[in-house]
């Protein structure tokens, strides 16, 4: 044992985890990994979120990189959406000429 | 179906000899790896051994089972559950106990590399359709085990001086186990001119270049190779670890052979 044995209790750190389910698909997020570094956190990822065909590309992301909104910002950046129609495409109506044409 | 009508006795008798002898490594060296589980040092590498035990006992079932139809037995269980310590024919470096951390990444590392180069050798020269497939499925998983102790061994050999001591000691310990791994007897010859198995004494150099690699970019030393080496276990001599991994695991269905999981 080593002096510095207490070095072995500081956990890996985190990773994000997406995968893409097929060939062209968008990356989905899977879920998050420990691991030391991004090899381990490849494998890792691949052991625990690919073992039954759920995909065939992974990417790992170090947790610590992501900028997330915080849920104070729920209200400036998502309300805004919900009291104007005119912002939906919905809320034209298509005009009679395309409407013939299809 | 059962296609193994026309087989001479002789080479019904040599092609089982094998696929035990591939399928006792395996078995063994799963039931080793099961062990860990629910003791992993993380949780990650808890599912990353489980994950390579069950890839490990499935294959030795797969060789089983085609062993089983070819000498009319039951099952593959009769092979793992229903023979004596004697009888297996698996190397005894995948039956020492799991030591620690170190220990499980040496050895999976030095099996995993001799198993690529085997499998990469038996897929080019195996005639027998069936046997060929299993090969080539196992040799996808059998890739990525080696990929995967390959990256331990890099971070711990070259990671706390607590963690290069210990797989350091793990390497120095297992070596005398290596010289089985390649030496050929005489069932094997046999299998050779048979298409059946190929000389697993060339494998020795390509696996020992790799190691050393591997060793070296690890800042850890490649024990003396010309040092006493253990032989014996193909042809059932094997260490006392074997029979008590094998009381654990026979030890149910041996009891109750008619058990049924409900």
């Amino acid at each position: 044992m080593s002096a510095d044995h207490s070095n072995n209790n500081v956990e890996w750190p985190l990773w994000e985890v997406f995968y893409q389910p097929g060939n062209g698909k968008p990356f989905e997020h899977a879920g998050s990994v420990h691991a030391p570094d991004a090899e381990m956190a490849l494998q890792n990822a691949r052991d625990t979120y690919a073992r039954r065909n759920e995909g065939i590309a992974i990417w790992v992301v170090p947790s610590s990189q992501i900028t997330a909104s915080t849920p104070e910002d729920v209200g400036p950046f998502f309300d805004p959406a919900n009291d104007k129609a005119y912002r939906h495409p919905q809320f034209y109506s298509t005009p009679r000429a395309v409407k013939k044409r299809t | 179906m059962n296609t193994n009508q026309n087989i001479p006795k002789a080479k019904k008798e040599l092609v089982v000899e094998i696929l035990l002898r591939l399928a006792d490594d395996r078995l063994i060296h799963g039931h080793r790896l099961s062990e860990w589980a629910g003791h992993g040092p993380e949780l990650e590498e808890d599912l990353a051994l489980a994950n390579v035990a069950l890839d490990m006992i499935g294959h030795a079932a797969a060789l089983y089972k085609y062993a089983a139809e070819i000498e009319g037995k039951p099952d593959e269980d009769h092979y793992a559950y229903f023979r004596d310590d004697i009888d297996f024919k698996n190397v005894a470096m995948v039956e020492l106990p799991k030591g620690d951390f170190a220990f499980t990444i040496a050895r999976q590392f030095l099996f995993s590399a001799y198993s690529y180069f085997l499998y990469e050798k038996l897929i080019e020269t195996v005639g027998d359709e069936q046997f060929n497939g299993m090969l080539q499925k196992h040799f996808k998983e059998i890739k990525y085990h080696f990929r995967h102790s390959r990256e331990w061994v890099f971070r711990l050999g070259d990671g706390t001086e607590e963690s290069h001591e210990r797989i350091q000691h793990a390497f120095d310990e297992i070596w005398m186990y290596t010289g089985e791994l390649f030496s050929l007897d005489d069932a094997e010859r046999t299998a050779i001119d048979k298409n059946l198995f190929v000389d697993i004494s060339e494998l020795k150099e390509p696996w020992l270049a790799l190691v050393k690699d591997t060793l070296e970019e690890a800042t850890l030393t490649l024990p003396d190779d010309d040092q006493y080496m253990f032989s014996g276990s193909r042809q059932g001599k094997h260490t006392e670890h074997l029979g008590h991994l094998l009381a654990q695991m026979q030890f149910l269905r041996r009891s109750y052979p008619d058990a049924e999981w409900k």
